[in-house]
């Protein structure tokens, strides 16, 4: 291990004047979000702001800055939206230009692109959107690392609440969209994990059918319930609906009054505007005056990518890729997110280690991990794929 | 609220105002509540502003502070009367302060805007506005007023703030989310709570005044989750020797030997421990416990929890006032 890193415990104490000119480091950052030809969302609520996650990237600048300021550290984050075909050329270019750090935004597809020709250009990459579990498995990268959960992730925080409430009877409704059919696969993970029963899984064909028209209700009262008849004996409802086309309508559609968790109802999310615990109203008053708007996840987790690369700079007292992605694996990382313990990362798939919010699009219901859910590294382990069970070797 | 404060008026003038008085902040009650720390009774409860939060006292016992955070000012009351005085600029959400011994000014940190404000609070201006760390939160003035110290939560820092130029003449990096900073009654030494990372960080003030620091007190109790091992408030005994840390949702306060800085005992209290304070004679040390919504009175000689007092909604901060 490099000096620096040894001497992490040992108190930076600077004088605050004229520190800049002999620890000058710069730090520069792009977020890279790959835009979608995508249908809208069932709900306008969910529309995607225009500047979906460079939001959190502007706040977090203004936070490592602040920060940085008494360290003589400088950050600059800039931010590109470009199409799936420009992502690698851009991603390439941004290294190039002395970018090294690439946050994400995009699927698991784009995302690993953009990560492979980040890393052949020696940069590493944070992944803020994509939940895809192979990313964390089969085709893992060691300079690609995880703030979004993966789907296993997600699925466990969900089936964890649902066995503390005693609900171990569920129904999988899953989507028909290969993004959906893996997700319901981590349900069905979870299930077995946790020692729940799937009674039923069914598939809700995506046949592109009717949205937000204004009698498009009228239609879904009748034909949800006929579909959601006939089910065996059941607790609740697991909805795996990645591609948010129907999910959002099971909730009141059922034919047996059942809550419904998962992609609808009680969803699993790394944040939300109405989470205030831990501090979170501070981050929501920051993020509300600077922005204008409320706080979506992708915006949360650029934040958090570009706070995890600032406070490694702090600790480290420089910015070279290697040493800082070390130090974000090593066992002394560690940080804060309004999220009521530190988040950390797993060293064998660069996964971020995180408690999930379970939101109702209200309030937050539940934080899990959930109580009694033990684990002998971290309860936070007991969400997603263990040490011992992953496929993922690049960090070997 | 008139009826309230006529009525505590009467009660004061039948029971004499010799009594030590606790005040208690309930954030989410936007009260005050106090209790005679004599009889351990609650006497009253009285509007407090919105969120209060921060509370202290000046020197001579008579104006009792309180951060009113969701109405962006520093209100003052009448120890005696109860009665709202006046309010002070504050700048936005404040938060924790610190006094000068001399009683003037007083040093808040605004957790919205970065800043801390120095109030005069005579002339009810304020005289300066310190650039810190991101979310400023604790705050402590060395015992020869020289320096105030604020913490910065998502900076995890504490800045050293000369009281002569109010530049910031140092900052030690701790660890995540530092929470209070208290100083030993020499001055010393400094403790800073870091409530995510779990630790206590020991810093000494050396002969020149550089802060070095020397060690980081770690918790650990049988059965608790370690993740819940969340310092927040300080103590420190006059003479110090011991020195209590609060464990917010550990439900604990950690004793700790001043000489070796062992951790000697965890004091079982209420739920989420959070701030704490001792009787001018340093018999008992109050905890505000905000998810119980009461306060725990601990026996500092016997590290013992003797008594558990209602109070308000979401209790935070608790002063005493002195003779």
């Amino acid at each position: 291990m490099p000096a620096p890193l040894r001497s992490l415990w040992v108190a930076i104490t600077l004088a605050f004047t004229g520190v800049a000119s002999a620890q000058a480091v710069e730090v520069k950052a792009a977020v890279l979000r790959v835009d979608y030809q995508k249908i809208l969302p069932i709900s306008r609520f969910n529309l995607r702001p225009f500047d979906l996650g460079f939001a959190g990237a502007a706040l977090a600048d203004e936070d490592n800055s602040t920060t940085g300021r008494f360290l003589g550290h400088t950050y600059e984050t800039q931010t590109f939206a470009v199409t799936a075909d420009e992502a690698e050329a851009k991603a390439r270019e941004l290294v190039a230009g002395g970018m090294p750090y690439v946050v994400v935004v995009a699927n698991g597809a784009d995302t690993l692109k953009v990560a492979d020709a980040v890393a052949e250009a020696g940069g590493i990459t944070l992944n803020a959107a994509a939940h895809d579990n192979a990313l964390r498995g089969t085709e893992c990268r060691a300079n690609l690392l995880h703030i979004a959960p993966s789907n296993d992730m997600n699925a466990d925080a969900v089936a964890q609440f649902a066995m503390w409430k005693k609900w171990p009877r569920w129904v999988l409704i899953q989507g028909s969209n290969p993004a959906d059919q893996e997700l319901g696969q981590s349900y069905e993970r979870a299930a077995k994990k946790f020692g729940a029963k799937i009674v039923e899984s069914r598939t809700f064909e995506d046949t592109g059918g009717t949205r937000r028209t204004d009698s498009g209700h009228v239609l879904v009262q009748r034909q949800l319930p006929t579909f959601m008849q006939g089910l065996s004996r059941h607790d609740v409802v697991i909805a795996a609906d990645n591609t948010d086309y129907f999910a959002a309508y099971l909730p009141y559609h059922l034919w047996d009054p059942r809550p419904v968790m998962g992609s609808a109802g009680l969803r699993p999310v790394t944040f939300h505007a109405a989470h205030e615990a831990w501090g979170a109203t501070q981050y929501h008053t920051r993020f509300e005056a600077l922005t204008g708007r409320y706080v979506h996840e992708e915006d949360y987790n650029v934040w958090l990518a570009l706070r995890v690369l600032g406070e490694a700079v702090t600790r480290t007292g420089g910015n070279d890729v290697q040493t800082i992605r070390d130090y974000i694996l090593s066992d002394k990382f560690e940080l804060a997110a309004f999220k009521g313990q530190k988040v950390t990362f797993r060293d064998w798939d660069g996964q971020m280690r995180q408690p999930i919010l379970l939101f109702d699009d209200h309030i937050t219901v539940s934080v899990s991990p959930q109580d009694g859910f033990l684990h002998q590294t971290s309860p936070l382990d007991t969400l997603g794929l263990d040490r011992a069970e992953s496929p993922c070797h690049a960090f070997n | 609220m008139k009826t309230l404060l006529l009525t505590t008026a009467l009660v004061i003038a039948a029971t004499g105002v010799s009594a030590n008085r606790a005040f208690v902040t309930n954030e989410r009650g936007n009260t005050v509540t106090v209790i005679d720390t004599n009889t351990w009774q609650v006497e009253t409860e009285f509007f407090g502003g919105n969120r209060p939060r921060g509370i202290t006292i000046s020197p001579d016992g008579k104006l009792l502070y309180v951060c009113a955070s969701d109405d962006d000012q520093v209100k003052v009351f009448s120890t005696e009367t109860l009665e709202e005085l006046y309010s002070l600029p504050s700048g936005a959400d404040p938060e924790l302060f610190v006094l000068h011994p001399s009683g003037n000014p007083l040093y808040i940190a605004n957790e919205d805007d970065n800043l801390v404000t120095v109030t005069d609070t005579e002339s009810h201006t304020v005289i300066a506005e310190i650039p810190v760390g991101v979310e400023p939160e604790g705050m402590a003035i060395s015992p020869d007023s020289q320096f105030v110290i604020n913490t910065s939560e998502t900076t995890n820092m504490a800045h050293f703030i000369s009281t002569a130029d109010y530049e910031i003449k140092h900052n030690v990096l701790v660890d995540q989310r530092p929470r209070y900073v208290e100083y030993t009654p020499d001055g010393k030494r400094l403790f800073v709570s870091a409530e995510i990372g779990g630790t206590v960080s020991v810093i000494d003030v050396a002969e020149d005044g550089t802060p070095n620091l020397v060690k980081k007190i770690h918790f650990e109790v049988g059965g608790v989750t370690p993740e819940w091992l969340q310092p927040v408030g300080i103590r420190v005994t006059q003479d110090g020797s011991r020195i209590f840390v609060a464990l917010g949702p550990a439900n604990r306060v950690a004793v700790i030997d001043g000489a070796t800085l062992e951790v000697k005992d965890y004091i079982l209290v209420g739920q989420r421990v959070w701030q704490m304070a001792f009787t001018p004679d340093q018999k008992y040390l109050l905890t505000t416990n905000g998810n119980s919504n009461d306060i725990t009175v601990i026996d500092v000689a016997k590290e013992k929890a003797i008594q558990s007092i209602p109070v308000g909604q979401q209790p935070w901060g608790v002063v005493v006032a002195p003779h």
